[in-house]
């Protein structure tokens, strides 16, 4: 097997890849709505951790286990039986606070996003938050949320067991110190830089004297991808997998 | 006594102008031709309760002017993008936005079937949408537990909770199923009407694998048969969304002749597939 060099893995399979790595060794990992690159991810750790890592899968019939409705990933959140779970935000800021509102005075947005979802509870409640966002640009990684749907970091006094862990977009990984309060650059994925980065990002954030680059997917994690993720993942996200993988989905 | 037996236009006339409404999520049983039927018979002033979130359904009766408030931890049409009439009523300030969250809207309903006036939940302090809600409140472990505050959720009791099931029986039972959201909203509502696929030809009750997945007759109000009734919504183990129609649908309600032109050709001139 060659290694992978860069144009060869399409910038969806960077992502899978690298957010999949995040969850190696976890027992249980539940992937909530619209959410194609964590689910498949989430897949892809499961096929190679030999049966070990549990997938419950908002939306799927195939990948879900939950026998009590749409309570049961919440009540087992509260118990410690989800070890982790993914975030977006139509913005999210350096101290790691996620807006799934809207952009404007609340409550007549300019700009309306879907809506909270479970956010303002998992966030407390699921140790590892991975928050997920593919477009990185300015108007995303802003400098101050205008509505905060669930803060990244709590008071004392406040129960909190989970919290972000890293925050995966199209350029780069950061991962988040809660002492601090702050983002620090992980990587940055082939094809770009740290002063494009830094250009896109309306947040201050910690870079060390070097950045890494994001590992490119080996030949065997693509394989992977492409076959048993791209089968599992069609299920639940057709139109996703039918724009990424095309006829990969069905003969790999 | 067994719930009654309804056309669709009779089942929908159960449903008054301005009445609470739970609706459950695309993935869940989207009674899709009774709110054609409601939009048809001009339904106003209704408060939708998404449980936990709403899809194409809350999109289509907002989009129709059926709907004053609207509860919801967010309104998504799956992968198809964001709710385009949703999306414009906000913008205009046409509806009344109830955000919440989704395990704060399951408590609501789950204090509301114990027949109790709230229920404790995790996390939310330090949201703003904790600002937003005079029916939240924070309080603390009255056991005097010192693992911090609480938030105490309102119960939440719809008039009505308007579902799709798979199947139903002669009896007024509905099966769902593994989709136990809709039981909860079945539980905690005043009344359910129940719209489903087919007639389960038996008892629904005297199977005890069917049983433990049916909400039984006395929690419903009424039932009527609507085969292909969720499209183009999915219905989980029947068949999956009409992808095709959805995206039409998105492009369409992007604009208010748009989505005028798709309510006159698959809602109020009946093209649909039933």
């Amino acid at each position: 097997m060659t290694p992978n060099r860069q144009g060869e893995f399409q910038p969806e399979e960077l992502l899978i890849s690298t957010i999949a790595d995040m969850l190696d060794g976890l027992g249980h990992v539940a992937v909530g709505a619209s959410s194609p690159i964590p689910g498949g991810a989430a897949l892809l750790a499961r096929a190679r951790s030999g049966g070990s890592l549990r997938v419950s899968m908002l939306g799927s019939e195939h990948h879900n286990a939950f026998t009590n409705g749409g309570t049961e990933l919440f009540d087992c959140a509260a118990q410690g039986r989800i070890d982790a779970f993914f975030l977006g935000g139509g913005q999210i800021d350096g101290a790691a606070n996620i807006n799934l509102v809207g952009i404007g005075d609340y409550p007549q947005t300019k700009v309306r996003f879907p809506g909270s979802f479970g956010s303002a509870y998992l966030y407390f409640l699921v140790p590892r938050v991975i928050l997920f966002r593919e477009e990185h640009t300015p108007r995303v990684l802003v400098p101050k949320v205008d509505f905060i749907s669930a803060p990244g970091t709590s008071e004392p006094d406040v129960y909190r067991p989970g919290g972000p862990y890293a925050l995966v977009t199209g350029r780069c990984v950061f991962t988040f110190d809660k002492a601090r309060k702050g983002f620090s650059l992980a990587s940055v994925h082939p094809g770009h830089t740290v002063d494009e980065v830094a250009e896109n990002t309306g947040f201050d954030f910690d870079v060390s004297e070097s950045v890494d680059e994001t590992k490119p997917p080996d030949a065997a994690t693509l394989a992977l991808i492409r076959g048993r993720v791209a089968d599992e993942i069609a299920e639940t996200y057709p139109a996703f997998a039918t724009r990424v993988f095309g006829d990969n989905a069905s003969v790999a | 006594m067994s719930a009654p037996l309804d056309d669709l236009d009779t089942l929908v006339g159960r449903i008054p102008d301005g009445a609470k409404v739970a609706l459950p999520p695309d993935y869940s049983g989207c009674a899709m031709a009774a709110v054609r039927t409601l939009i048809k018979r001009g339904v106003r002033d209704l408060h939708l309760v998404g449980v936990p979130s709403v899809g194409f359904q809350g999109d289509m009766l907002i989009g129709a002017g059926c709907v004053a408030t609207l509860e919801t931890a967010a309104v998504t049409i799956g992968e198809y993008g964001l709710a385009p009439r949703f999306t414009a009523a906000i913008k205009a300030g046409a509806i009344r936005m109830i955000d919440g969250t989704c395990p704060a809207i399951h408590a609501g309903l789950q204090a509301a079937e114990k027949g109790i006036p709230y229920m404790p939940v995790r996390g939310i302090v330090g949201s703003d949408l904790l600002e937003q809600r005079d029916d939240w409140i924070v309080g603390a472990d009255p056991f005097g537990g010192e693992d911090g505050p609480l938030v105490l959720v309102k119960a939440i009791t719809p008039d009505i909770t308007l579902i799709h099931a798979p199947l139903a029986d002669r009896h007024g039972n509905a099966w769902i199923g593994v989709r136990r959201e809709m039981m909860v909203m079945a539980h905690a509502a005043k009344t359910t009407l129940v719209t489903f696929e087919k007639l389960y030809d038996g008892d629904l009750l005297a199977n005890a694998e069917m049983a433990a997945g049916t909400i039984p007759a006395l929690y419903i109000g009424a039932l009527a048969e609507a085969e292909n009734g969720a499209w183009p919504v999915g219905l989980f183990g029947a068949y999956p969304a009409d992808d095709a129609h959805l995206r039409m649908y998105i492009e369409m309600a992007g604009t208010d002749d748009g989505f005028q032109t798709y309510l006159d050709d698959y809602v109020l001139d009946r093209k649909a597939a039933e």
